[in-house]
């Protein structure tokens, strides 16, 4: 029984990490239809900027809830500059392209923000872990966790409600739900299409930095980061299906507790599970298991 | 209004990248130019009075901060040092036989393929004397063969392998540092000597074959040498993975008497921030095998009671003689930072290659020794380094062999600004590497018996 639950909460918690992260590239295609392969390298904006905050705070403080709002503020401030350069800069020139040619250019956009980071931040790692070791422990199932994995998930939950809420019950968000389900009559009816863009791409910039920013405290962080991440976050939304919130949101979840189940009673199978599941979803729903509606036109 | 303002900050972006290309395409140039006398005359006086030595190591990617950039300054260091006549008897003489050490550093990141074909370029068209490099076991094991192949000398510098001479005999290959046997077995014997009633082992590797290698190593040597030990999970995160949490709790719920890890660089130093949060360092006793680098890194925050290798007797776990002291003193004084392990390998392989052409210039009477009296000088060597005396003693002569020291972190040192190492214990070479002609797997099934 303990077991279960250590694995339930292994999962769980690793879920409201990729949620964090998958739900911002989700976004992003479910507004802009565009493929974003530089999310990675807004995680790890998000990572570096909040070590290097972080790391400055705590030389002066001790204090450490604010250890988690200078997280929270450096993720913004990055995501939203970094965002809004992004798509102002480059992928506005690749709106109703080919999805190959917005690919690529992300795909260069990503490969550019790499050794952009090198010149930046350099190759030597950061350490950024007081808020991870400072914030005490608590126990399931007999297992010790640290206090700090209950904010990420909060966070993730936090994120999820507040984007569920802007989208449903904002007016700005219903514009954005008009721009999803048609941009053409969209624009044909007055909205401001490029404003919907800045914004939901800043948004899912914002929450890529949240999630590399809050990763931070428990990793060295070290050029490279972005691979890893947007491996597993495209296998997340794949399985959710493209563009859906919800998807998202279960895709992380599945993917979250087979990876724990996998790393408790089958290690070796780990990787192989995760990237099973996503195969076997496309197989029975290629797209996956929350699609979103597309529209017909005659 | 709004679009305007948007569009001048990628232009200033696009700009300063220009301008930064642009520099670093002067100052390309600008080297170039220094480095061209205006008569070939004196080109060739020049080239006849260097040695060019393409250096290989991570220079970019996850591994170029605790392996590839350390390695680098180590060779940057000592080839200024040497070509000044700065170095410490037996090595005060300038550069390697009186010819200036001209080096050509390369990535290593790329991949295999990509360095079969960097090597090719520096043998063939940058005309190298010799190659020195490689700290990925992959890329080691592509490039000797065509080392053997141009007949060209390659000193392996740091790559851990033991599959490179054990499968393959190399004439123009040799590499100045231990393999990762040594690693795994000096680890199984601390831990079987610190706790005789072990029963449980864990461990927790990279998902690529280094980390299978070790693992297997230590695994091995630990059930020969104590058949009843059970293990009690095998977990293999794969290469660059950054989240521990599951597998810790893996860990947490097995609760192994020990815990074997050679995870290396930012995985290391995530899997320990991660593990000494969740106190996994009071249920099992943790391994290090590549924990060195985490030292001068993490400082006081590495909790009291961790075994720690550093792949031979470098480092904290050095010997402390002359040579090591002014080593780390050059080091410490350019780079703000003591040398880690890759620095002392690639001290190893400069200081092994300049033993071995002095060696073979003296049985020719001071002439210039051709590629094979190189050889032959180098195999079976035996040299000073900042590690101690280094013995090419296994792999036809071709492969060194060194002593491991294994310690256990104790209490902050504000003097040194790293955590003491104590209960250090040294096991000579012939305790864990195989006899020359033994494959690793061999000797450690038969119960790892010196001859």
């Amino acid at each position: 029984m303990n077991n279960i639950l250590v694995i339930m909460a292994d999962g769980v918690l690793f879920a409201s990490w990729l949620f964090l992260v998958a739900v911002g590239l989700t976004l992003i295609y479910g507004v802009m239809r565009i493929l974003n392969i530089a999310h990675g390298s807004l995680y790890t904006i998000g990572a570096y900027t909040g070590a290097v905050f972080v790391i400055a705070y705590c030389q002066k403080s001790n204090w450490l809830p604010g250890s988690y709002l200078v997280l929270l503020g450096a993720a913004i401030l990055a995501g939203l500059i970094l965002g809004t350069i992004m798509e102002r800069g480059v992928l506005r020139w690749f709106y109703g392209k080919e999805v190959v040619l917005q690919l690529l250019s992300t795909y260069a956009i990503f490969l550019i923000l790499e050794d952009v980071y090198k010149l930046v931040f350099g190759v030597k790692p950061y350490y950024a872990y007081k808020p991870l070791l400072g914030a005490g422990n608590f126990i399931i199932g007999g297992v010790n966790y640290p206090r700090y994995y209950l904010i990420l998930f909060f966070m993730a939950v936090l994120a999820g409600i507040l984007l569920w809420l802007f989208i449903n019950k904002t007016r700005f968000g219903k514009l954005v739900l008009a721009v999803i389900h048609d941009p053409e009559i969209s624009l044909a009816m007055g909205i401001k299409i490029d404003r919907v863009y800045i914004v939901a791409f800043s948004l899912g910039a914002i929450l890529a930095a949240l999630g590399g920013a809050f990763t931070a405290p428990m990793i060295a962080v070290v050029p490279g980061l972005a691979v890893e991440v947007i491996v597993i976050s495209f296998a997340v939304v794949i399985i959710g299906g493209l563009g859906s919130f919800v998807g998202a949101g279960l895709g992380a979840l599945i993917v979250g507790l087979v990876r724990s189940f996998a790393v408790h009673y089958v290690p070796a199978l780990e990787l192989f599970t995760v990237y099973f599941v996503m195969a076997a979803v496309l197989l029975i729903r290629p797209q996956g298991l929350f699609p979103t509606k597309e529209v017909r036109k005659i | 209004m709004f679009r305007k303002k948007f569009f001048i900050l990628p232009v200033i972006l696009v700009l300063i990248m220009a301008m930064l290309s642009v520099s670093a395409g002067c100052a390309q140039q600008k080297g170039d130019v220094q480095g061209k006398a205006p008569e070939a005359r004196d080109e060739t006086e020049k080239a006849a009075s260097e040695i060019k030595i393409g250096i290989v190591t991570f220079l970019s990617g996850p591994a170029s901060s605790p392996f590839g950039i350390p390695g680098r300054n180590a060779a940057e260091i000592l080839v200024e040092h040497l070509n000044n006549g700065k170095g410490l008897p037996p090595y005060n003489k300038v550069g390697i036989g009186g010819k200036r050490i001209k080096p050509i550093f390369i990535d290593e990141a790329g991949g295999a393929e990509k360095q079969v074909a960097e090597f090719r370029r520096l043998v063939l068209d940058e005309k190298v004397d010799l190659v020195i490099g490689y700290i990925s076991s992959a890329d080691a094991l592509a490039v000797a063969p065509i080392a053997n192949e141009l007949k060209k000398l390659l000193v392996v510098y740091d790559a851990g392998t033991n599959q490179l001479f054990e499968e393959n005999d190399y004439k123009y290959v040799f590499r100045t540092a231990g393999h990762q046997i040594l690693d795994s077995v000096g680890a199984a014997r601390y831990v079987l000597e610190s706790n005789p009633n072990l029963k449980t082992i864990a461990g927790i590797n990279q998902d690529y074959a280094w980390g299978h290698d070790c693992w297997n190593a230590f695994r091995d040597a630990i059930l020969a040498l104590k058949p009843d030990v059970e293990v009690v999970t095998e977990l293999f995160p794969k290469l660059y993975a950054g989240d521990y949490s599951t597998e810790i709790s893996t860990l947490l719920s097995k609760k192994p008497d020990v815990i074997h890890t050679s995870l290396w660089g930012g995985d290391m130093e995530g899997f320990y921030l991660q593990s000494a949060a969740r106190g996994l360092n009071k249920v099992s006793q943790l391994i290090f095998t590549a924990g060195d680098t985490i030292l001068p890194r993490l400082r006081a925050d590495v909790s009291p009671g961790i075994v720690i290798l550093a792949r031979g007797p470098h480092g904290a776990l050095g010997p402390k003689h002359e040579l090591d002291n002014w080593f780390t003193s050059i080091y410490t004084d350019r780079f703000g930072l003591r040398p880690v392990y890759p620095s002392y390998h690639m001290a190893q392989a400069i200081l092994g290659v300049k033993a071995a052409y002095e060696k073979a210039m003296a049985a020719k009477n001071g002439e210039w020794p051709t590629t094979e009296e190189v050889i032959k000088a180098f195999e079976y060597l035996e040299f000073d380094t900042p590690s101690g005396v280094i013995k090419m003693a296994i792999g036809k002569g071709h492969q060194a062999v060194e002593p491991v020291n294994v310690g256990i972190t104790g209490e902050f040192d504000k003097s040194t600004g790293e955590c003491k190492l104590e209960k250090v214990k040294k096991y000579p070479s012939e305790l864990v590497n195989p006899p020359d002609g033994v494959k690793s797997r061999d000797w450690i099934a038969k119960g790892l018996k010196t001859p």
